[in-house]
């Protein structure tokens, strides 16, 4: 059952081949003995996962059955869920139980979806290889040796090792694209505010945003049927009607027109991801495609701006860890600095206190308008050169990272190479705009993944133009060995 | 001597009466238990996320409008950073750059008469912080986070204030204005309405402002004179001892009536500012706006000037009587009942203000409601019973004895209008003193005040006193 997607394990609990319950105790049974390898996982649901699988078995059995009815998912530990530990990654947490469901977690469970678990990430979001994670680093089911990407590198991993049909998995800077790139599977980050921000635990607010990992595009636009709308729990979350993203799949894409960015194709883009875009390009091109090279020539300023702002915002997201009122505190305070300081100081790894710090800086009277203001200013003009790229190209195309998955432990004490790995993605964050990555190959026997940039609001397309070029390709469907 | 001049800039934090909390929906009520009105979104839980009450936008638009601001069609909220075990969140969400109200003024009333304008620089919304609590924890501190999220409209004035009076005077005006509008109760017992004092001195003269100190979280109006003063006081002593004023925080400590550093400029907070991304711009049309000053109620200035017009009262009752709405409406009521205007507003701010002054209790409490006081001017009025009489009347009614006419009924205080009863009284009174009779026909005028005095005395205060007055005058004219 577990080689099956979202859209076939509906038709076959429709056809009664199994039940949501035996589809569930499979899944369960294939974390408790495949997840050691992956470190995918940091809490499994057991028990209460099977409760509500039996109880969507009935609610099927009542005829009143949804499209994702008792299908189970992986939720990202950045999303809180009532009564089963949201840890983000980090120690600070590590004893957190939320008291409520994120909007996410709660629009999945009300269409009848299974919680198997909490995927494995980064420390609360930040980091390209999921090894800042307190959990320990999840590890690439293509090779153990490698990393996943981050930091929904537990949500890609296990969909990859299909230890889990579809995951959530948010994205600040390219969390949830670059690891199923990296991972080989389909995942989408909506436009900002196309999905509610409420009970995601935030890392930068003004970037952050939810979305799926699947095997997929059909099953990204099943889950994101489910997960986009307005909330008002969320101001910055949008009043504007959700499309049947599945209805739009398997138009026709005779005179798409895509923009293939230049600036891309740099010298720190790997020869075999390129060629893979290449080959990509030309299957697009089969299917009625047009090409055209656009430029975007504030592109370059993607990665310092975004190291300003999303640290920026981190500072003072993260200042509510404090030790007072949930998550860590320290042992034997002798005063209440001392209780902040060591409380933090002991319960944040390196790379949170790193951009904690370099937030801190970025905001502090003095530096705030040559660094935040300016990266500010900067977003508006990377913003800018796509509203007039999308003048004249209906999608922009390019490599979602600039190689396959790299070795453990090869970037984790160079921060700035490792920033790199979402030089590409980051820019769709800072624009807003919806982006998914699709894999389109293997360059070593690793992954490669093709990221396709929409316009805002324009998923449905974005998930039809990935549809289409999985119509005529099996890279999505290839399962690492070992985990078939 | 060195000529000294003070100058003084506000900061009010007003507390908006919302029914909810400014990002959250949870109550706002005073004086539940600890934390029994804070939800997740009060407490900063990991994932939760603002959401503006847009009531308070209302609330800062009127006040705007009263003090004839301009609304800023656009504003932003911004977050200051800084840790504190009761910020939930570690910083809180405020106003900062752009500001929903700017650029507004208010005339005082100055104890000649005379009347200032004060500047109001801006006026922004932000959210309260909770309390931590020192008291019955053994040694360690609570945390109550009931507040937490309250929404406050804070006020901060040019620095056009002269002396700890005029502080005072502009406190009390922004203090009866926000109640006029129905944006805050104004307790200040509960915090509702306090301030910071930002003090300086300079020799008069001088253009530049001298170096200030501000003066924190002050809850009364006699507590924002004495604080001033003393610092006034402080700073003039320094600076004539040859010493220098420092830029620093001062809390005013009342039970020692002095001000004692907090933090000088150098230890000074970096707050960190920045927009708060997870809040929209707040956006107001001026159709919004005119939709909110058609809601505007009378305010204290057209209320003065009306009830001289309509009740051709002197100015300084009527700006007494207006001083407060709970005061004005009050008046108004009594009038309305009794038709005596003059004689409402004698007894409103007289009889009534003493007895209030005296007991410490505001109008809306008074146990002589504006029906009871209207009765009692009506037998007045009627000539039932004398000024005097009336003000037993009232002292009986103030503790609780019925209202006016149970209580002249009662205690049989009815006026004694029988020609035939106070005629016997006069002859007598005559009769008893001789002399003082030699001294009026002598031409002494002013024996007949004692005469009307005995007279009354002997019908225990229940003569009226001009018909007794017409008798006497009778009599010893004869």
């Amino acid at each position: 059952m577990h080689d099956k997607t979202l859209a076939e394990l509906a038709r076959d609990l429709n056809s009664g081949t199994y039940s949501s319950e035996e589809l569930t105790r499979h899944y369960l049974e294939r974390i408790a003995s495949h997840d050691s390898q992956l470190n995918s996982y940091i809490t499994a649901a057991t028990d209460a996962a099977l409760v509500r699988a039996r109880a969507a078995d009935e609610q099927r059995a009542a005829g009143e059955a949804g499209p994702l009815t008792g299908i189970p998912l992986a939720h990202k530990d950045i999303f809180c869920t009532d009564g089963l530990k949201t840890s983000c990654g980090s120690k600070m947490l590590d004893n957190f139980i939320a008291p409520y469901d994120a909007t996410v977690v709660s629009r999945l469970n009300e269409a009848g979806m299974v919680t198997l678990g909490k995927t494995n990430m980064d420390e609360f979001a930040m980091g390209s290889s999921n090894e800042t994670s307190f959990y320990g680093p999840v590890k690439n089911p293509w090779d153990t040796g490698t990393v996943p990407g981050g930091s929904s590198g537990g949500s890609a991993a296990a969909v990859a090792a299909r230890l889990a049909p579809a995951a959530t998995g948010t994205d600040t800077g390219g969390s949830i694209r670059q690891p199923a790139a990296l991972c080989g599977v389909t995942g989408l980050k909506p436009t900002y505010g196309r999905v509610s921000r409420y009970g995601m635990i935030a890392f930068a607010s003004s970037l952050d945003q939810a979305g799926p990992l699947t095997q997929t595009a059909e099953d990204a636009a099943l889950l994101l049927n489910a997960m986009a709308g307005f909330d008002p729990r969320d101001s910055t979350s949008l009043d504007r009607a959700v499309p049947d993203y599945s209805a739009g799949l398997g138009a026709d894409l005779t005179g798409l027109k895509i923009g293939l960015i230049k600036e891309h194709f740099d010298p720190g883009l790997d020869g075999g991801v390129a060629d893979a875009v290449d080959a990509a390009l030309a299957e697009y091109k089969k299917l009625g495609a047009e090409v055209v090279e656009i430029s975007l020539p504030n592109t370059h300023l993607s990665v310092p701006a975004y190291y300003v702002v999303a640290p920026a915002e981190c500072s003072s997201n993260l200042s509510r860890f404090d030790g007072v009122r949930f998550g860590y505190r320290c042992e034997n305070p002798t005063d209440l600095a001392d209780l902040y300081k060591r409380s933090r100081g002991e319960a944040f790894g390196p790379e949170v206190k790193r951009r904690i710090m370099v937030g801190t800086y970025a905001l502090s009277a003095g530096y705030y308008d040559a660094y935040y203001i300016k990266a500010q200013q900067a977003r508006r003009l990377i913003r800018d050169d796509f509203v007039r790229a999308f003048e004249s190209v209906d999608v922009i195309m390019g490599p979602t990272a600039p190689s396959p998955a790299f070795k453990l432990g090869e970037k984790a004490d160079d921060p700035i190479t490792m920033y790199l790995s979402d030089i590409y993605t980051i820019a769709a964050n800072l624009a807003g705009l919806p982006a998914m990555s699709v894999p389109a190959g293997f360059v070593n026997n690793l992954p490669v993944g093709l990221q396709i940039i929409g316009n805002y609001f324009d998923e449905a397309r974005l998930l039809n133009v990935a549809h289409r070029y999985q119509e005529v390709t099996d890279w999505h469907q290839r399962i690492p060995s070992g985990f078939e | 001597m060195m000529e000294w001049e003070t100058v003084i800039g506000l900061e009010i934090h007003t507390q908006l009466a919302t029914q909810s909390k400014i990002f959250s929906g949870a109550p706002t009520a005073y004086g539940a238990p600890p934390n029994s009105q804070a939800c997740a979104v009060d407490l900063g839980l990991p994932g939760v996320l603002p959401v503006l009450n847009k009531e308070v936008v209302n609330m800062a638009i009127k006040f705007g409008l009263a003090i004839e601001a301009q609304i800023a069609p656009r504003s932003i909220f911004a977050r200051k950073n800084y840790f504190y075990p009761d910020l939930p969140k570690g910083y809180q969400i405020s106003q900062y750059e752009l500001p929903i109200v700017e650029q507004g003024k208010l005339a005082i009333r100055l104890e000649d008469g005379s009347e200032k304008i004060i500047g109001v620089t801006r006026a922004h919304l932000e959210e309260d912080a909770g309390k931590s609590l020192h008291e019955d924890y053994h040694g360690m501190t609570g945390i109550d986070l009931n507040r937490a999220g309250t929404p406050l409209l804070e006020i901060v004035s040019e620095p056009d204030m002269r002396s700890a009076e005029e502080a005072v005077a502009y406190m009390k005006k922004i203090h009866a204005l926000v109640r006029y509008l129905g944006i805050s109760d104004g307790n200040m017992q509960e915090g509702s309405f306090r301030c910071d004092a930002n003090v300086s001195v300079r020799p008069r003269g001088q253009i530049e402002f001298g170096t200030r100190s501000e003066l924190k979280n002050i809850n009364s109006f006699r507590f924002v004179e004495r604080a001033i003063n003393f610092e006034v006081e402080r700073q003039i002593d320094l600076l004539e001892a040859g010493g220098e004023v420092i830029q620093e925080t001062r809390l005013y400590d009342a039970d020692r009536d002095e001000t004692r550093s907090m933090r000088s400029k150098e230890e000074a907070m970096d707050y960190r500012y920045f927009p708060d991304p997870d809040l929209l711009p707040v956006e107001i049309t001026s159709e919004h706006i005119e939709s909110i000053r058609a809601t505007l109620p009378e305010l204290p200035e057209a209320k003065k000037d009306r009830f001289i017009s309509d009740y051709g009262l002197k100015a300084e009752d009527a700006v007494i009587l207006t001083a407060s709405r709970e005061m004005a409406d009050y008046f108004e009521a009594v009038v309305e009942s009794s038709g005596e205007a003059k004689l409402a507003a004698n007894w409103v701010i007289g009889e009534l203000a003493g007895y209030l002054n005296r007991e410490d209790i505001a109008i809306g409490d008074s146990p002589i409601t504006a029906g009871m006081l209207a009765g009692v001017i009506k037998r007045i009025s009627d000539n039932t019973i004398s000024g005097k009489i009336a003000k037993d009347v009232f002292d009986a009614m103030w503790n609780g004895e019925g209202d006016a006419d149970t209580i002249i009924e009662q205690k049989g205080l009815k006026q004694i209008t029988d020609t035939g009863e106070l005629e016997a009284i006069v002859d007598k009174v005559i009769a008893d003193n001789p002399e003082q009779v030699e001294q009026f026909r002598a031409g002494k005028e002013k024996v007949l005040g004692f005469f009307v005095g005995q007279c009354m005395k002997a019908t225990g205060g229940k003569g009226n006193p001009a018909q007794l007055n017409q008798m006497l005058r009778d009599k010893l004219g004869k």
